[in-house]
């Protein structure tokens, strides 16, 4: 019986690998995520650890709570005496201090050099303790006063070398500073795209703004002194916001915020990668279910011959575990490649990655043959059950029919419960509050994956209206599709083929075969190859004996439509395959119109000012000193800054905004308490907050309300005004304070974003008067509202289009599984094939009659597939205030014209087979 | 091998079965009784459409006749569950079907033995030796079903059938896809299974010269046996035919 399945699989060998496919992308990309998330985070760690080598215990600041996650405000930093103080103690053998911070490198264009969203890291070095720094000379000299080393990817990405002079910009305008060498991190060319630069203490201190402070100070223990007891000691003598752990403990917890990037990067390709083998899964099924309906002589043999229903169940399991793990072994190899692809794909985005060479784990090994031999064995369940339900007299009688199941007459009323359960495990999910965000995920995912196997279980009942009403859609889309790639592909074909093979005067022939290489010459490339296999093979190509049309021919398209519908399962298993992945592709999109739109309508709102003054990556921080120099350009009326930082109110950590007093003129909000005049008159204790802020916390007009900084100070405020944000979010954070009393209380203070309102409005000399003032501030820009907008929803695109990438993997899959179930149907269809190519259908009417079949299958896909995406984003935007249920028209209509081209391409290859066959041997074929 | 020479192994009893329901309905098989003898080859033969396949396929177990019993080395088997007639078709029953039925991806050799792997049982390798070397197969074994001429791939069916030593094979039309020197050869291996093996067979023909290597034939009409006739040449059976015809 295992020779049975086996042998089965190898006979069906073309079939056996089109159904492979999907678990094999969908392992591929589970297994190279991993890879990818193994290789960063072992490249961070060794970064980490590189920091840390010789060290045994570090000194940092410490922040008088625990700081948010997205906390633009480091711990704080301390006075520089500590070190001496550390120094004499005895069990310290040496100890050095150093600062840090961001650090612009300028380019020579006068823009900060940056790659793809890495940071710009800045520290002092220490060439005197070489065992506590990180960094290795390549060449030149470490750097002096006045002097900065710059790590060797920067300077070969940007042609620097020993000797220049660099633009550096920190907290101030730019300085000039000679390289003095070029470094290399830990023996690592290059940290994720980050840009570095080494100073000496003096320069960084000055740099940074940090005079006579540090951020850190590296200890190694006196021989025979363990970190333990190394750790206690200085513990003894620490002042106030300053902690000391040993190095091991600093190492882990500098990696912490990485590590919780990297694992919330796993879920979310892992994500990905379980729709592909979902998708991967369908297909599966549903070549199964085919191959087993065509098989069932087989079967219904086996039993005559003995077998049981277990033997039966078990052949057909065996094959689908054995499809199963050799697509996982594939998958698993095709990851490596895909992971090289993810770093390339996060690159190209703008989020690059670091990276020491791909590292391959058991785990990964373990979970990818894991994972796919799994999803193939559950996808062959059913088929398998079908095929023990074969009666053994079906191996004498002619076309003998499964006989339906026992539940089959319920299946309609199970669709709709099982479409009910997921619909209300989405909105228990959606609308129960108090649910942790594991049970949220849980039911969300759980329902959606419901919903999906209900739909594509009941869409068996919509394909009969569904194609009918798909017909025309098919016929008259195919025939414009063909109209436009007419000129520029089928009538070049048909010339060069012409003049290669054609009939007819030489002269015409050579003329055709110009005219045809003219319009296209990659044509000409295809006819040449196909010349090539003429002269290998004897093979004969037919002659281009009709001039191409376009027109559709109702006989062909008539067949192949009927032909959808002739098996609705079969059709509906293979749409549902489709739908899955128009229906994410389309929640995407219309989640993207629907965040995008409220968020310009606040911009439009809140956004009065003439000019915004942002980093040159729209998000940074920038320093507060460049307001300060837009300030001085001739012609600002007004002008105001947000700063942000961290704060503890009711024992939370929120984010503090705080706003200068020309805030009221360049800003407008809806004010629930209070007016517009309260952001220039907040004063040393006044507050804003939002009406849900208010609300939550009972707070009102004259409510007092503590603020905690990060360097342990309580600010006793009073609320001052209330306001009401739109839905799109405001720049505010959740308590909003003045920006005087702001910079008393925050170290390092900077600005999130400049709001300016100008004489004249935008005009290009005010625009230029500000960018002439930005000039020593590279990282800075002034933009107006409109480009504001865009800059920040560029974000947003960016995502969308990781998004859509990633999800084109399942669509990926979905035309696998169409060009499947058109193969096999038009195995499974030879003799009819046969019997229509011997009453006359030529070769072009039967690849019409395939493709068309393709088409409508692909449409009732996406039509589903949309449907049910809006549906989706309909509740989560009713959920998520945020969001507006928005339709997005032209990528809708794009996803339409991508199905078509799906159903089109799809069909190629099932086509080329269907007319290829000999009508005589098809009708002879058993 | 239950039963000696003569003794019935296969007993059918006022088999009916209906196909269809009230006015659509078709009775293929009216108050049929045989008894099938042991080490005999028995024939069931009529031109066309009188229920002969139907009573084969209820004979087998394939297909559970609307009344009536039958019996199979003395087990009642119209009542059996699946997993009972599946046991049952691994110790009595073998299969010969018109259109062979080879599995397409196995060998000869593996098609013959198929029925012994599917069982879990060893096969006794000089019985299937000399299987093997009575159907004339001996040099074709690692071909493929594809590769085999009609007439070899019913030796094949032939070998799969007899490999198990079943009570009884049931033979559907065994010639009815094959020419006329293949069909001769095939009806030639029939004969010397029953002789030589002592195999009792029961084939379902509608060509004279096939029921005329038959020991008794049972004539099938209308779903009754209007006669029998022990064994007769093929001018007898004609002539019987033609009687019936007129009748």
């Amino acid at each position: 019986m295992i020779r049975f399945a086996l042998r089965g699989l190898l006979a069906r060998k073309f079939r056996t690998v089109l159904t492979a496919l999907g678990v094999v992308l969908g392992v591929a990309l589970v297994s190279g995520t991993f890879v990818l998330t193994d290789s960063i985070s072992t490249a961070f760690d060794s970064i980490f650890k590189e920091t840390y080598r010789n060290a045994d215990a570090a000194i940092t600041g410490k922040s008088a709570f625990s700081l948010g996650s997205d906390s633009t405000t480091g711990p704080p930093s301390f006075d520089q005496s500590l070190l001496k103080t550390v120094t004499a103690l005895p069990e310290v053998g040496s100890a050095g201090g150093s600062v840090n911070g961001d650090a612009h490198l300028i380019g020579e264009d006068g823009k900060s050099i940056a790659f793809g969203g890495a940071p710009n890291l800045g520290f002092s070095v220490n060439p005197a303790l070489p065992q506590f720094n990180a960094l290795s000379l390549v060449s030149g000299a470490w750097p002096g006063a006045g002097e900065v080393v710059i790590d060797k990817s920067t300077a070969d990405k940007k042609d620097l070398s020993v000797g220049q002079s660099i633009g550096v910009q920190a907290r101030g305008p730019v300085q000039r500073l000679r390289i003095s060498g070029i470094v290399e991190f830990g023996g690592v060319s290059s940290i994720g795209g980050a840009t570095i630069a080494g100073f000496d203490l003096a320069t960084a201190q000055r740099l940074f703004g940090k005079q006579g402070r540090l951020d850190e100070i590296l200890i190694a223990a006196a021989p025979e002194v363990t970190p333990q007891q190394l750790v206690a000691s200085v513990q003894k003598m620490l002042p106030p916001g300053t902690q000391v752990r040993t190095a091991s403990e600093q190492a882990s917890k500098d990696a912490s915020n990485t590590t919780s990037f990297i694992s919330f990067l796993q879920s979310f390709l892992l994500a990905f990668g379980g729709i592909a083998l979902f998708v991967g899964s369908f297909v599966i099924a549903n070549s199964l279910s085919i191959t087993i309906a065509q098989r069932s002589r087989e079967f219904a043999t086996l039993r005559t011959l003995g077998a049981s229903r277990r033997q039966v169940l078990r052949s057909v399991i065996l094959e689908a575990l054995t499809v199963g793990a050799a697509a996982s072994v594939v998958g698993l190899l095709l990851g490596l490649a895909l992971a090289k692809g993810l770093f390339k794909l996060f690159d190209a985005v703008g989020l690059t990655l670091p990276n020491n060479g791909l590292v391959f784990q058991a785990r990964t090994v373990i979970t990818a043959l894991l994972v796919g031999t799994v999803v193939a064995l559950l996808a062959s369940l059913r088929p398998a059950l079908r095929a023990t339900r074969v009666p053994p007299i079906a191996a004498v009688r002619e076309g003998a029919k499964l006989p339906p199941g026992r539940f089959h007459r319920y299946r309609g009323v199970g669709a709709a419960v099982v479409i009910a359960a997921g619909f209300a495990a989405l909105l228990v999910g959606l609308f129960v509050s108090g649910l942790g965000t594991p049970a949220v995920l849980t039911l969300m995912l759980g329902g959606a994956l419901l919903v999906f196997v209900g739909v594509a279980i009941f869409s068996s009942r919509l394909v009969r209206p569904l194609a009918a009403a798909a017909n025309p859609v098919a016929r008259w889309s195919v025939v414009a599709l063909s109209a436009l790639v007419w000129p520029l592909f089928t009538l070049p074909f048909w010339m060069i083929r012409y003049g290669v093979w054609g009939p007819g005067p030489a002269g015409r022939r050579v003329g055709a075969f110009l005219l045809g290489s003219l319009l296209n010459p990659l044509v000409l490339v295809v006819v040449l190859l196909m010349a090539l296999r003429r002269g290998v093979t004897r093979w004969q190509p037919e002659w281009p004996a009709e001039f191409p049309g376009v027109l559709a021919e109702r006989s062909a398209t008539q067949i192949g439509g009927e032909n959808s519908r002739r098996d609705p399962q079969r059709t509906a298993a293979t749409a549902a395959a489709l739908m899955i992945g128009l229906a994410l592709v389309t929640l995407v999109a219309a989640l993207a119109a629907g965040i995008i739109k409220p968020f310009e309508d606040a911009v439009d709102a809140i956004f009065t000012a003439d000019y915004a003054i942002t980093a040159q990556n729209n998000f940074d921080p920038i320093p507060v000193s460049a307001a300060a120099a837009a300030a001085k350009t001739p012609g600002v009326e007004s002008i105001a800054s947000v700063r942000t930082g961290d704060g503890q109110v009711f024992g939370k950590t929120i984010q503090v905004t705080a706003v200068d007093p020309q805030a009221s003129d360049v800003f407008s909000l809806d004010w629930v308490h209070g007016s517009q005049a309260v952001l220039g008159q907040l004063g040393a204790d006044g507050a804003v907050v939002s009406d849900g802020y208010a609300d939550d916390h009972d707070l009102t007009i004259g409510s007092p309300i503590a603020v905690r900084t990060p360097t342990g100070t309580t600010l006793d405020l009073k609320i001052a005004g209330v306001f009401h944000p739109p839905p799109g979010g405001s720049p505010f954070g959740t308590v909003t304070i003045s920006s005087s009393r702001f910079d008393q209380n925050y170290e390092q203070p900077r600005n999130l974003y400049t709001f300016v309102r100008m004489r004249g409005g935008v005009t290009d000399a005010n625009t230029s008067a500000l960018n002439a003032s930005l000039d020593s501030f590279p990282n800075a820009k002034a933009v107006t509202r409109e480009q504001f907008k865009e800059n920040q929803i560029n974000g947003v695109k960016t995502i969308l289009n990781v998004l859509y990438v990633l999800l084109a993997l399942s669509v990926v899959v979905s035309i696998i599984g169409i060009v499947n179930t058109l193969v096999l149907t038009v195995f499974e269809r030879t003799r009819e094939l046969g019997m229509l190519r011997a009453i006359g259908m030529t070769r072009r009417q039967t690849r019409r009659m395939i493709r068309h079949e393709s088409v409508v299958t692909a449409l009732i896909g996406a039509a589903l597939g949309i449907v049910l995406g809006l549906v989706l984003a309909g509740l989560l935007s009713a959920r998520l205030d945020f969001v507006e249920f928005v339709l997005p028209v032209p990528q809708l209509i794009a996803f339409a014209v991508v199905s078509l081209v799906v159903g089109v391409l799809a069909a190629v290859l099932p086509a080329r087979r269907a007319a290829r066959l000999d009508p005589l041997k098809a009708l002879q074929y058993e | 091998m239950a039963g000696h020479d003569g003794a019935a192994v296969v007993v059918a009893d006022d088999l009916t079965r209906v196909f269809g329901e009230g006015d659509t309905a078709v009775a293929a098989l009216r108050g049929v009784g045989v008894e099938i003898p042991a080490g005999r080859l028995t024939a069931v033969m009529w031109p066309s459409g009188s229920g002969k396949s139907t009573l084969m396929h209820i004979l087998a177990g394939l297909d559970k006749p609307t009344s009536g019993t039958v019996h199979i080395a003395g087990t009642e088997i119209t009542a059996l569950g699946d997993t009972a007639l599946t046991k049952l078709r691994r110790r009595h029953i073998g299969f010969v079907f018109q259109f062979f039925n080879l599995l397409p991806m196995l060998t000869a050799r593996e098609n013959i033995l198929l029925p012994l792997s599917i069982a879990g049982d060893r096969p006794d390798t000089a019985w299937v030796e000399d299987l093997v070397q009575r159907v004339g197969l001996a040099d074709r074994l690692r071909h493929r079903p594809a590769e085999l001429s009609g007439g070899q791939q019913q030796r094949v069916a032939i070998a799969r059938a007899l490999v198990s030593r079943p009570t009884v094979v049931f033979a559907d039309e065994p010639t009815g896809n094959l020419d006329s020197a293949s069909s001769g050869e095939i009806l030639e291996l029939m004969r010397t299974s029953v002789e030589a093996f002592g195999q009792t067979t029961v084939m379902v023909t509608h060509d004279a010269q096939a029921a005329a290597m038959a020991d008794q034939i049972f004539f099938l009409a209308d779903g009754k046996i209007v006669q029998r006739l022990p064994r007769s040449n093929r001018h007898d059976i004609l002539a019987a035919i033609e009687n019936l015809n007129v009748r």
